[in-house]
């Protein structure tokens, strides 16, 4: 492929959408549904108004404080597991039932113990973090080729020793999957909260602009701006797979 | 009870570095009992280069993982210098297939990995002896991905050696190369083990290579493994592949095994 | 008789380790309920009878298959709609490039924050959660086909071209079966997030269902025994989901694809 192509393709595709988008909204003669330009107008009040730096930073610090409780819990929780098989046996049906449990459907009692409050949504993306990090590092410990651990062993590391230069290494990029994999969980759960637990974030946005005047054109603005944050926060996790000591990890997608 | 082209003196055993006497290996798998090796006794001189030769699946890897201290015999035992092997040990270094390096690492990491005992300054010397040795110049802070099969396993090879171990454990190194690789692979050990003398314990299904590398051929029967014969290559390195005595040797050990050496 | 015994220490803790760790989660969870004076949070028991009495009303099951059936119709129709896609775009190059941008963003919009614009073209009720459904499936089923496409080692087609395999052939017999195992895992992760989200649309955007259930019980009346009750069914039902579709995982045709495993 040429490479003026690959510009081409994607901006005219852009474009078509968005020139259906707006076509769609005038020939349909809907007054609530926003074109791209009254959500380009909307972008800008928000910005005026000084609301939108102060919704971002709100989820931003939710995501991020009940992400990293779960790294901070979960990674160590997940190396015993998977170190000790009878700890493992002993946990698995239980992480097993509690992970499929909906993060969302834990919002009436998160909102009992920590009351309608930051607490309450960091709680909630704990919970939806912690398993899939829990799980990921478990199995990426446990999965360490015997044939590695014997090497470690045969050129006699002490067991902290052996973790910390054969265990570790040799687990962590399926670690990193997994938390990954729970970045984008939490970003997603974090806006579901806000709708329900909190009264501020992008999530709260998007609901309160709905519920107060119908505000579509506001509701696209925070949906498109929670679509190009988690694009970021992916972008920038899967930068750290790319350092070479944990490439060798990851096929070449 | 061998009855071959020779068997081990006797006073050998005095002498022996390595000492493996009446070793038993049961497997329960499902209930069942399968018995790998049977009564499995040899011996190994210092500095001397000793290959097990036999068929897949026989129990070569089980003996040498004994050995390694990585497993425990059902019965026998198997001393070094005098000493019971219960685990493993630096001074006893087991090389895997290339699949053992440690694919975080760059080539010094890996050679270095045993070296941290030592201070940086030593450890930089001895990983920069051992670069060249194995012949990596120019690849130092190159990541095991980045390297070719052979490559790989010399990297292996130099970090079992940057360790002085005595004994070398060394299961079917060159068996995932191509056999160009194979070959440069086995001159590049000999010339290793002319320098340094260590004792090497060299399981291989190959043959020629046997008759190529060692001292002494220990070959082994099907599971379960017994010794059926300890053949002595009193040829002196470098050996020529087409000499009578190289062809002897070789074909009476295809005749032990009962394979026709015609194809 | 001794051998008896042994054998008996031998295996049973083996087999009861399982259940250990959740009999000790549940006697904690009932001493710390009775130890505290809160009226609000229901022990294990209460929970257990707030399922039978759900039972009873005859809630329990049309709760359950409301939301299975919002899932199976919102998942099925993004299968259908977005693997097919997914495969067009890994297979013709210039398609994944225009489309891939537009994914990119679509896609960690949390299906969730779609909910006001559901409500507004479907209105409150089956429709709107089934459109979420499929929001939250859609994008990464086609994802996963076009990345499995594009994964296929081009020794295998060009293999198959050397065989004089019609373009036709070529797809039935090496890039289907080629793609099929990730599929099956993408299947199986989309199901996970399809179920995360069910539960919260119901939550907001209906009123039937086991989110709904949740929702409902606390704020008509704080009975948080229903609450429990409703997490633990979600539970349960999660995990028979994920195990059929790890029972698909298990079939011969497609076993290749799991390592050891
Ligand atoms: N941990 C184990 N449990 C049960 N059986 C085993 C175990 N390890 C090896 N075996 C069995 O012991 C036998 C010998 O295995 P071993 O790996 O020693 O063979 P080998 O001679 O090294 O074969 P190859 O040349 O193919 O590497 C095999 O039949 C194998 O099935
Ligand atoms: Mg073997």
């Amino acid at each position: 492929m040429k490479r003026w192509e690959s510009y081409f393709w994607p901006l005219l595709a852009l474009g078509i959408v968005l020139i259906l988008w707006r076509q769609g909204v005038v020939y349909s003669g809907t007054k609530v549904f926003p074109s791209p330009f009254d959500v380009q107008r909307g972008l800008a009040e928000l910005i005026r108004k000084g609301l939108l730096w102060g919704y971002i930073g709100d989820s931003l610090f939710r995501v991020g404080v009940g992400y990293a409780l779960a790294i901070v819990l979960g990674i160590p929780a997940g190396i015993i597991l998977g170190w000790y098989p009878k700890a493992a046996t002993a946990f698995n049906p239980v992480i097993q039932l509690m992970r499929p449990i909906s993060p969302l459907a834990w919002i009436p009692l998160s909102i009992v113990w920590f009351g309608v409050s930051n607490l309450a949504a960091i709680f909630l993306i704990f919970m939806a973090s912690f398993f899939p990090v829990v799980v990921a590092t478990m199995n990426g410990v446990h999965n360490v080729p015997p044939m590695m651990r014997n090497a470690g062993i045969n050129f006699g590391l002490s067991p902290a020793d052996l973790f910390r230069r054969v265990i570790f290494p040799a687990a962590l990029p399926q670690v990193l999957v997994g938390l990954r994999i729970a970045l984008g969980i939490s970003w997603l759960v974090v806006v579901a909260a806000e709708m329900i637990a909190v009264d501020s974030g992008l999530g709260y946005l998007i609901i309160d602009s709905r519920n107060a005047g119908k505000r579509y054109d506001l509701v696209v603005a925070g949906m498109l701006l929670i679509g190009v944050i988690g694009l970021c926060l992916d972008l920038s996790i899967r930068r750290v797979e790319l350092l070479k000591s944990v490439r060798w990890g990851f096929r070449n997608e | 009870m061998a009855q071959g082209v020779t068997t081990t003196p006797e006073r050998a055993i005095e002498t022996a570095k390595i000492n493996v006497r009446g070793v038993n290996m049961v497997f329960k798998r499902d209930g069942n009992e399968v018995n790998v090796l049977e009564n499995i006794s040899l011996q190994a001189r210092k500095g001397e280069f000793v290959c097990i030769l036999g068929p897949s699946g026989c129990g070569k890897s089980t003996l040498l993982n004994i050995a390694g201290g990585f497993l425990k015999a059902t019965s026998g035992s198997i001393t070094i210098d005098g000493e019971v092997v219960n685990g493993p040990d630096p001074r006893r270094i087991f090389v895997f297939q290339e699949r053992g390096v440690f694919p975080w690492m760059t080539v010094e990491g890996n050679i270095g990995f045993g070296l941290f005992k030592l201070s940086a300054e030593e450890r930089r010397k001895r990983i920069a002896y051992y670069v060249k040795l194995v012949g990596l110049q120019g690849f130092e802070q190159a990541y095991p991905q980045e390297l070719s099969g052979g490559m790989k396993q010399r990297v292996e090879v130099a970090r079992a050696l940057a360790v002085n171990p005595d004994v070398l454990y060394l299961d079917e190194p060159f068996g995932a190369l191509d056999s160009i690789t194979r070959l440069i692979m086995r001159s590049e050990l000999l010339r290793i083990w002319e320098a340094e003398r260590k004792t090497i314990l060299f399981v291989t299904h190959d043959i020629e290579e046997s008759v190529q590398l060692a001292d002494r051929v220990i070959v082994m029967s099907a599971r379960p493994a017994t010794i059926r014969r300890i053949v002595e290559i009193d040829i002196p390195h470098p050996r020529d592949i087409s000499s009578p005595r190289y062809l002897e040797l070789r074909d009476s050990i295809f005749e032990e095994i009962g394979l026709a050496h015609k194809v | 008789m001794k051998e008896f015994y042994k054998k008996l220490r031998m295996t049973f803790p083996r087999k009861l380790l399982p259940f250990s760790a959740i009999a000790v989660l549940i006697v904690l969870w009932h001493i710390s309920i009775a130890r505290s004076d809160s009226s609000i949070l229901p022990g294990p028991w209460a929970v257990v009878l707030g399922i039978a009495e759900l039972a009873q009303k005859g809630l329990l099951l049309k709760y359950i298959v409301a939301s299975l059936f919002r899932v199976t119709w919102g998942y099925l129709l993004a299968a259908s709609l977005g693997i097919p896609f997914g495969l067009l775009l890994g297979w013709y190059q210039r398609g994944e490039k225009a489309f891939n941008p537009i994914i990119q963003i679509l896609r960690p919009i949390s299906p969730l924050a779609w909910i006001p614009i559901a409500i507004l073209w479907f209105g409150v009720g089956d429709s709107a959660a089934i459109y979420l459904i499929f929001l939250a499936s859609f994008l990464p089923l086609t994802v996963t086909a076009m990345n499995a496409v594009r994964n296929i080692p081009a020794v295998n087609l060009n293999a198959g071209r050397n065989f004089g395999l019609s373009e036709g052939q070529v797809i039935t017999r090496i890039l289907y079966p080629a793609v099929a195992p990730y599929l099956i895992v993408g299947l199986r992760i989309t199901l996970g997030i399809a179920w995360l989200v069910v539960v919260a649309a119901e939550m907001i955007a209906v009123n039937s269902g086991l989110g709904f259930l949740i929702i409902d019980a606390r704020n008509a009346g704080n009975r948080y025994d229903l609450v429990v009750a409703g997490m633990v069914m979600i539970g349960l039902l999660g995990i028979v989901l994920d195990i059929g579709m790890r029972n698909l995982e298990k079939m011969k045709s497609i076993r290749w694809g799991y390592g050891g495993n």
